[in-house]
């Protein structure tokens, strides 16, 4: 943000997530030209464009942005990043929109609220053993949230145990105990966001 | 040439092929890789979805695991979203001073602690590329994979958004063309070389999954490519793994297979099949591979079509667009 | 001077400028203590007329033979407070300013320290303004020629009106006729005027009027002196023809066999051949040989045109011309390159083939383009059905061009109504903002509107071929965002115009330093004063107008070759020109004649005396700029009213305040 002297006021939507993203995300420089919605792989499947949560976003309209599945259908492939004229981080802000969304619990509202599942359930595996594990966090996700799509998912996971790409148990690091100390550390200071 | 070496998550077992070959070319090329002890995962793109400097923080113990065992080396990762997820949290450390700080404090409760900007992380195509160097690729091939046609893929996480500097255009990269090219192989014109392969999309909405795949396999297909070659696990996984789901969804009949950048380079070295980890994949490649498994004479290029006589000039293209 | 100084000090408020960061008051208070200052106030604006009075006034009734004023920056206001001096009967060189505003209230928020730099600045100033004499400008006449470079519009539009005066115009282009990037426009907005019919009545004119000597085909190599006495040295360049045999009859471009790809008028979608004119109303309409593609040139056979030329015109033998002129007074109206649209691969231009920019379709849309004005596919004869026109590519962009182009916009428009007039086809216009500021443009857009054009309110993400359903097949897809209903569309046309960008012209930096201006961060001619002085330069005699200032439109364009035209008009009418009297001089009698300053110096200015056998400043040329003294062995050449005397006084002035500053730690 320019060196703009302005009064002291109550911190609003944008200003929670421009604090809330690391460096200098640029959130007020849009000039809404839709660049980000049009390259977007997942945007004709949005609720918002980037480009329309931005607007919302500006408009204060902190319910719809936060239950919007926008930010959950990103995919960080980072097209709007670098086409946007205007340098704005927007993948990184999709990173924050998603925090602030489970830190407030609106994601529940969203129609992509199984999501933040799929993450916390990769966490899970991180988190206790250090590496990611891939049957540990596709069983857990699709149990609770597509139980009934497990079948479909069938032949592509044979195919894996087939090829011996498919590890059945997770590897934990050594220094698992100093890992999770980290993070607990990291929590503390920082909380949920 | 000496480099810190992050393997990843999905290198360790489901695309464990993209790191025996690594391994395997790495003798000839001069790369010396020394893994880093008892690494952790990245985050991909999870962990910074749930919670800010505990992700860093996961990102920054590789760093400083990095920094401590092998010093100030370049860190290489031939995972897209690993060197992503690398460069990425050295870069805001950088930048952002009391992120570093809060980083660091949560460090030490593993005694461990990084100098933001120490460690510089790379992508193992970019390392060869720009460090080894085309001639020395070259300088290895006793089997040029004459005859095979690839599409080369990048997906998006190599060419952007570059958090310590930009690897290629993003938009229309051409490095691994070149590479390509320089081992023998016919390289396609591949517009989407560079569009996202959906990621982690897959376990979320199927549908809009399978037809980001779809449409990468029908772009590769259409420019007659024999063989996808792509540097990532994730974009390998998705095309590879995901693409009989993507025939049966579609009634679409791919069969294209995806191999990885160093598995061609070691076929192209002579090297044997099975310690390249060909055979791995769900889409069999035999097929595709016995074109350059025998003498073949060079592809007779298609009679052009005669623009006619009334056909304006197109203008001409920089030489970087060249392969 | 046998007279003690009396000095003057005024400190200005510049509004809240200086005085909201500086206690303009206690400075004012603090420099009457300092020593030889008679008075010493503060006032609002120094620079209006009773700020100015408030000056002569003290300098009658005070008797100050020294003034000082802290204010803006001298490049701004010296000229000021030196006539005021002069009007009070003061010599404008015993005035001397301190700039306590650029330099100090506009570099910081800290009034503390603002406040003890004003007092360093003002300290130096009335310190050195004691040791400075009276001095007397130097006269010089004014060359009453003039040089423009550049013959577009806005160089032909110059050309005229100083010609029309009485006075002689040395017009310079480079290519081989007139008309600039005009020149290849079809028809012009809001008017839709055709452009060559408004232009080559122009181009005649110039090149038929007695008070211009027209030299195409030719470049600026040199440029020399200053203000009124330019000397320019211009390369003519071999068109391989004889001018005055030449009758334009064409027939040597019709025999010639070698065809080219035209990448300058054509814009690289046409032909011509290796002898051509650019276009048929050239002006001159006398052909050049493309030298490296000249069959007779490289390989030594051929000479069709020579064959052929009724009147034996073609001399192969012809070399350059080298021609030097004397000018008083330079115009550059160089004009823009065009954004290339490679360097944006998602739009696909170079690539894929029915992608087309701005230029490409006013070539194809002009009557005696490649397609004698017809709209078709890059086959050469389809005609396209849907059409879609991409604005702002290059410009409002971080990663290109961070300005707007100003012309884009207008020109979109004026696609969507040519290939709606001369195809029927279906067009869509996708825009960030619909700019249509001049006069008559947003009634241009109303038409356009009314037409039945699509505008959707998106910018382009990517043009592809890639199909992903039935409809896309062997079409262009235009991805956008409608950003007016929220939604990603996929949009299929046969035909994309890409409307690029203005920019500077790729050699500016060069053409910049050849004639001693500068050029901004984006590459475009710095004017004097955005606002109000859009033509001059900070080099006086060397003016600017066009689209090398920035870009513009035709009407802003003519209005400003006017404007340079008016500007040099007032210089040769003033007839003679003020030298600034701070000039080196050398004491002949301490100078030992080893002429090492000769060659130091940047202007040429220090000529030999044979029979003296000394060193002489010629003092028309001098800019003043010391480095003739710093060179001399023998310290005989100093600079007047920047004497070393004077120089160490300024730094005694502000030494002596030293103690208003606390220490500082020296790592």
């Amino acid at each position: 943000m320019a060196e703009a002297t302005t009064q002291a006021r109550t911190p609003t939507l944008a200003d929670r997530i421009v604090a809330a993203t690391p460096g200098d995300c640029r959130l007020e420089m849009c000039i809404q030209c839709g660049t980000c919605g049009g390259s977007c792989p997942s945007g004709a499947n949005m609720e918002h464009t980037p480009r329309a949560l931005f607007a919302l976003i500006n408009a204060g309209m902190e319910e719809q942005v936060l239950s919007s599945n926008t930010p959950w259908y990103c995919v960080s492939c980072y097209y709007c990043t670098v086409r946007c004229p205007q340098e704005i981080h927007i993948t990184d802000l999709m990173y924050t929109i998603k925090r602030l969304s489970i830190q407030e619990g609106k994601y529940r509202k969203s129609t992509a609220s199984d999501a933040p599942g799929f993450s916390q359930d990769f966490i899970f595996f991180v988190e206790n053993f250090g590496r990611s594990f891939e049957l540990g966090i596709a069983a857990a996700y699709n149990l609770r949230y597509h139980p009934l799509g497990l079948p479909k998912m069938a032949p592509m996971a044979f195919g894996m145990v087939r090829k011996n790409r498919m590890g059945f148990l997770p590897t934990r690091i050594k220094g698992i105990a100093g890992l999770k100390a980290i993070l607990a550390k990291a929590k503390e200071l920082e909380g949920q966001i | 040439m000496k480099y810190a070496y992050y393997p990843g998550c999905s290198v360790e077992k489901n695309a464990a092929a993209y790191h025996n070959s690594t391994m395997a070319i790495s003798a000839p090329l001069g790369l010396e890789l020394e893994e880093i002890e008892d690494w952790n995962c990245c985050g991909a793109t999870e962990y910074f979805s749930i919670n800010r400097l505990a992700a860093y923080s996961l990102v920054a113990r590789n760093l400083a695991l990095s920094e401590k065992q092998c010093g100030k080396i370049d860190l290489v990762a031939p995972c897209s979203a690993c060197f992503l997820n690398l460069s990425k949290v050295d870069a805001h450390l950088q930048e952002d001073h009391s992120l570093a700080e809060k980083v660091n404090l949560s460090l030490a409760e593993a005694g461990l602690h990084y100098n933001s900007g120490s460690v510089k992380s790379r992508h193992l195509l970019e390392v060869i590329m720009d460090d080894i160097g085309l001639e020395a690729v070259k300088a290895h091939v006793t089997k040029p994979l004459q005859g095979l046609r690839i599409a080369p893929y990048y997906g998006c996480m190599i060419v952007r958004p570059g958090y310590l500097g930009k690897y290629d255009n993003t938009e229309y990269p051409m490095s691994l063309d070149r590479m390509m090219n320089a081992i023998g192989a016919t390289v396609v014109d591949f517009p989407l070389k560079a569009a996202c392969c959906g990621g982690h999309m897959t376990q979320l909405n199927q549908d809009i999954a399978l037809d980001m795949i779809r449409i990468l396999l029908q772009n590769a297909v259409d420019n007659q490519a024999d063989v996808i070659v792509t540097l990532c696990p994730m974009c390998q996984l998705n095309l590879d793994a995901y693409q009989g789901d993507v025939n049966r969804h579609f009634k679409t009949k791919f069969h294209m297979p995806i191999l990885y950048f160093t598995q061609m380079l070691g076929l192209a070295y002579g090297m044997d099949a099975k310690t390249l980890g060909i055979g791995k994949e769900l889409v069999d490649a035999r097929q595709a591979l016995s074109k350059i498994g025998v003498e073949v004479p060079p592809e007779e290029p298609a009679v052009k079509k005669r623009p006619p006589k009334e056909a304006l000039p197109m203008p001409k293209m920089p030489e970087e667009a060249q392969p | 001077m046998t007279q003690e100084p009396r000095v003057g000090v005024y400190i200005c408020h510049c509004g809240s400028n200086i005085a909201g960061t500086v206690d303009v008051a206690d400075v004012a208070k603090w420099a009457g203590e300092l020593p030889n200052v008679v008075v010493s106030r503060d006032y609002k604006f120094m620079c209006s007329s009773p700020g100015q009075e408030m000056i002569g006034k003290d300098i009658q009734e005070k008797g100050l033979n020294r003034v000082v004023v802290a204010s803006c920056s001298p490049h701004l206001h010296e000229p000021t407070f030196r006539n005021a001096c002069a009007r009070a009967g003061l010599n404008p060189y015993l005035f001397e300013m301190a700039n306590i505003r650029e330099q100090d209230s506009w570099v910081t928020l800290d009034k503390v320290e603002a406040t003890k730099k004003a007092k360093a600045l003002v300290s130096a100033a009335v310190y050195r303004v004691a040791f400075q004499k009276p001095l007397e400008s130097l006269f010089v006449p004014i060359d009453p020629n003039v040089l423009v470079v550049g013959g577009g519009i806005t160089g032909i539009q110059a050309a005229l009106e100083i010609a029309d005066s009485g006075n002689h115009v040395y017009l310079v282009e480079r290519e081989p006729s007139l008309g600039g990037h005009m020149a290849q426009f079809d028809k012009t907005f809001p008017t839709l005027d055709c452009s060559a019919c408004i232009l080559t009545p122009k181009m005649y004119n110039v090149g038929h009027h007695k008070n211009v000597t027209l030299y195409t085909w030719s470049e600026v190599e040199k440029v020399d002196g200053y203000v009124g006495n330019f000397t320019v040295t211009i390369r003519k360049r071999a068109r391989y023809i004889d001018e005055p045999v030449c009758t334009g009859c064409g027939v040597c471009q019709e025999k010639c066999p070698k065809k080219v790809i035209d990448d300058v008028f054509e814009f690289g979608l046409g032909y011509r051949k290796a002898v051509y004119t650019p276009f048929p109303q050239a002006v001159p309409n006398t052909p050049v040989i493309d030298r490296p593609n000249c069959i007779f040139f490289q390989k030594g056979t051929c000479k069709a045109c020579e064959k052929f030329c009724p009147t034996g015109a073609i001399k192969f033998d012809q070399q350059d011309e080298i021609i030097t002129v004397k000018v008083g007074n330079i115009i550059l109206a160089t004009g823009y390159d065009l954004f290339d649209a490679r360097r944006i691969p998602q739009y696909g231009y170079g690539k894929l083939a029915n992608v087309f920019t701005s230029l490409e379709f006013e070539r194809l849309t002009n009557a005696s383009g490649p397609t004698g004005g017809k709209v078709f596919l890059r086959d050469g004869v389809t005609v396209p059905k849907r059409v879609a026109i991409v604005h702002c590519v290059g410009s409002r962009d971080k990663n290109y061009n961070n300005y707007c182009s100003s012309i884009c916009c207008m020109q979109s428009l004026k696609f969507a109504h040519l290939a709606k007039e001369k195809t029927g086809a279906e067009v869509f216009n996708f825009y960030i903002d619909i700019r249509t500021p001049g006069k008559a443009y947003d009634e241009f857009y109303q038409k356009v509107l009314d037409e039945g054009t699509h505008f959707i309110r998106g910018r382009v993400a990517s043009v592809t071929d890639t199909p992903q359903s039935p409809e896309e097949v062997g079409k262009l897809i235009i991805q956008a965002e409608d950003t007016l209903i929220g939604k990603q569309r996929r949009i299929p046309v046969d035909m994309v115009i890409l409307s690029a960008g203005l920019q500077a012209r790729a050699d500016s930096k060069e053409v910049a330093i050849k004639f001693g201006i500068s050029c901004s961060a984006d590459q475009w001619f710095i004017e004097k004063h955005p606002k109000l002085d859009p033509v001059a330069t900070m080099t006086d005699g060397v003016l600017i107008a066009g689209a090398c200032q920035g870009p513009k439109d035709i009407p802003a364009s003519v209005a400003q070759g006017s404007a340079a035209a008016a500007r040099v008009l007032s210089i040769i009418g003033q007839g003679e020109i003020e030298i600034e009297a701070a000039t080196a001089i050398v004491d002949e009698t301490s100078c030992v004649g080893c002429k090492e300053c000769i060659p130091s110096c940047p202007y040429q200015s220090i000529e030999f005396l044979a029979d003296k056998q000394i060193a002489h400043v010629i003092e028309a040329l001098c800019k003043g700029c010391g480095t003739c003294v710093g060179t001399c062995l023998s310290k005989s050449i100093s600079l007047r009213h920047f004497t070393d005397e004077q120089l160490v006084a300024e730094m005694i002035g502000a030494m002596q305040t030293m103690k208003l500053f606390e220490a500082v730690e020296v790592a």
